[in-house]
């Protein structure tokens, strides 16, 4: 607005014949305004689908609460799932959600960090010619593939390892494994190259070996973005739904090991939102599932938030 | 200009937006309507069991009525019927009756029986199952029976694969098989293609399928000794079958009683039916209400 006023009274003390055209806007202004336009068009259209969204699962996820009067905490601890019966006890699926969550990011993170190690200390040159490839390549896979390589080769696996079916949290852990480790790898990568460099100058100036370097200083300094990188591991896995149907065998039981077919949200989602009725306990106890999802991915980034604070406020000190 | 014009502005672009959206859809409606030749627009949404028929019916049927603009969806049996009560599509497909879905006005449907799919229990090839009683695959599906020795098959655990809560193929499976009996809890797969691939690959695994997804990969399962063949669901001697609905509400318009009509004529029952592992509606010597009573024609 200033800039325009600025424009108006250069070209007022150039030209008064111009006195015409400076009660219109110049080419530039209306640019300007159109540009200004465009991009409020835009937020705004983003901030309706986000509000809608928000406000289309809660509604429909509460139902569940006030139509069907069914008690949250008969909800959220219950542990018999047949909706058709009356009985949606949602315990299962979240122990089964949490339970390959964590896994898979137990099992990824020290491969990841490794990995991201070899990649920015050890051999920066082959990690960008060699792994930076391969981490693209496994982002670019889609997850049904992934469920079906699970299906036809970690389901067998399993079998004859560890007997059983097969299907059950292990093999959904293996399969989110290699799902969530190119997430969590590249941005400890990121992580990693933005450790500043005379820290690890003065380190090794200190007389430090290599190890201890990055063992005790990289990793150190780096450790609020590797956490970040975890937890977005975690809400990928958590929010994984074709791969994890495919080789956890979706039973809505209690899972009492690893090996035993269980579920997670997604997966009880998935397989029976189109045998459901819009407005019936079946439909709407789905859609709390659905509410727990969205609430849980909401966690996940009020967390990334919190520990991406902490970690500027270490820088600072 | 203010803050203010601006978000107006900003306002009045996204609703200048929505206005367009609004006017284009109502001006295909608008043509949907005129009558001429036979034209319009057929939405058929439901059942993934129907859906390949009414997919291959209703291309052919477009090749022969080109304005007629026919889509086929899968989505679900509840989803079939949900939509067509809601008025969202034109056809619902099912796999069961509007009477058998709690929250499903079914006499605000009209039903169109267009197929039967017969479905018979599959097994893992190991288990060395052929036959089994009625009375064994209840106990087996409840959760009585655990081994296949119990029933003459292999020292080997029994894997339960059912269909999801709610799935047309389990409904009818488990009002033929179970009668009422609860059954146990295991793993469930949500579709056809995912159980014939599953039974297929794992030991001791049992599990239901429309006789169209038989391979030679599993054994199909006699039950009391009757094969489950078309001839034996046409005259009821195999009990567990079902017929594929289309439903409509209201009084269809001319393009979707056209191609109904078109669904029961001899071209699609007698051909494309059977070619695609449906039993035709036409062949069928018994009928069978809502409640399951079955009688003959």
């Amino acid at each position: 607005m200033e800039q325009t006023n600025f424009q108006l009274k250069k070209q007022k003390s150039q030209s008064n014949d111009w006195s015409a055209r400076l009660h219109h806007a110049t080419r530039a202004t209306r640019e300007d305004w159109m540009g200004k336009g465009i991009s409020y068009l835009c937020i705004g259209v983003i901030i309706l689908v986000v509000a809608s969204m928000l406000w289309f699962i809660t509604s429909k996820g509460v139902a569940t609460f006030t139509q069907n009067h069914v008690s949250l905490t008969k909800f959220l601890f219950g542990t018999n799932w047949a909706p058709d019966q009356g009985h949606i006890g949602a315990l299962p699926m979240i122990v089964g959600s949490f339970a390959v969550t964590f896994a898979a990011a137990i099992v990824a993170t020290p491969f990841a960090v490794g990995t991201a190690i070899f990649m920015t200390e050890i051999s920066p040159n082959k990690g960008r010619k060699l792994l930076q490839p391969v981490i693209e390549l496994l982002v670019g896979i889609p997850s049904v593939v992934y469920g079906f390589i699970g299906l036809a080769v970690v389901v067998p696996f399993m079998r004859h390892v560890v007997g059983g079916s097969g299907f059950g949290i292990i093999s959904a852990t293996f399969v989110l494994f290699v799902m969530v480790l190119p997430t969590i790898m590249s941005m400890t990568v990121d992580s990693l190259r933005a450790v500043p460099r005379h820290f690890k100058e003065a380190s090794l100036a200190l007389g430090a070996t290599r190890w201890q370097t990055v063992s005790r200083v990289i990793l150190r300094s780096a450790t609020p973005g590797i956490l970040t990188a975890v937890i977005f591991g975690m809400a990928r896995a958590f929010g994984e739904a074709l791969a994890v149907q495919m080789v956890i065998g979706n039973a809505a039981i209690m899972p009492k090991n690893l090996i035993s077919p269980a579920s997670t949200l997604t997966s009880q989602l998935t397989t029976g939102i189109g045998d459901t009725i819009d407005g019936t306990l079946p439909n709407n106890a789905l859609w709390s599932l659905a509410l727990i999802l969205l609430l849980m991915s909401l966690f996940f980034n009020a967390l990334v938030r919190v520990i991406a604070k902490r970690g500027q406020l270490k820088h600072e000190r | 200009m203010n803050k203010g014009t601006k978000l107006a502005m900003g306002i009045a672009t996204i609703s200048l937006l929505l206005v367009g959206c609004g006017k284009a859809t109502s001006s295909t409606s608008s043509k949907s309507s005129s009558s001429e030749a036979l034209s319009g627009k057929v939405t058929a949404v439901g059942s993934t069991a129907l859906q390949p028929l009414a997919a291959k019916a209703g291309a052919n049927f477009q090749a022969k009525n080109s304005k007629v603009n026919l889509t086929v969806q899968g989505g679900g049996s509840g989803t079939g019927l949900s939509q067509v009560q809601a008025g969202a599509v034109s056809i619902g497909n099912s796999d069961i009756f509007a009477e058998e879905k709690a929250g499903i006005k079914a006499d605000k449907l009209t039903d169109h029986k267009v197929a039967v799919v017969g479905m018979a229990p599959v097994v893992n090839k190991d288990a060395g199952i052929k036959n089994l009683k009625m009375a064994q695959v209840k106990q087996i599906f409840t959760g009585k029976i655990t081994n296949w020795k119990e029933v003459g098959g292999k020292d080997q655990k029994i894997v339960i694969i059912n269909r999801a809560q709610g799935s047309g193929t389990r409904a009818t499976f488990e009002n033929a098989v179970l009668k009422g009996a609860t059954a146990v809890k295991s793993q469930e797969q949500d579709s056809n293609g995912a159980v014939q691939k599953i039974v297929a690959t794992t030991p001791g695994a049992i599990s239901y399928l429309a006789f169209s997804y038989f391979t030679n990969k599993l054994q199909a399962v006699s039950i009391d000794n009757v094969t489950p063949t078309d001839n034996n669901v046409e005259n009821n001697k195999w009990k567990i079958w079902s017929y594929e609905h289309m439903y409509t509400k209201g009084t269809p318009d001319k393009a979707v009683a056209a191609f109904l009509k078109y669904m029961d004529s001899k071209t699609v029952q007698d051909s494309l039916v059977k070619d695609m592992g449906y039993i035709s509606i036409h062949d069928m010597k018994v009928t069978k209400d809502a409640k399951g009573t079955v009688t003959q024609n």
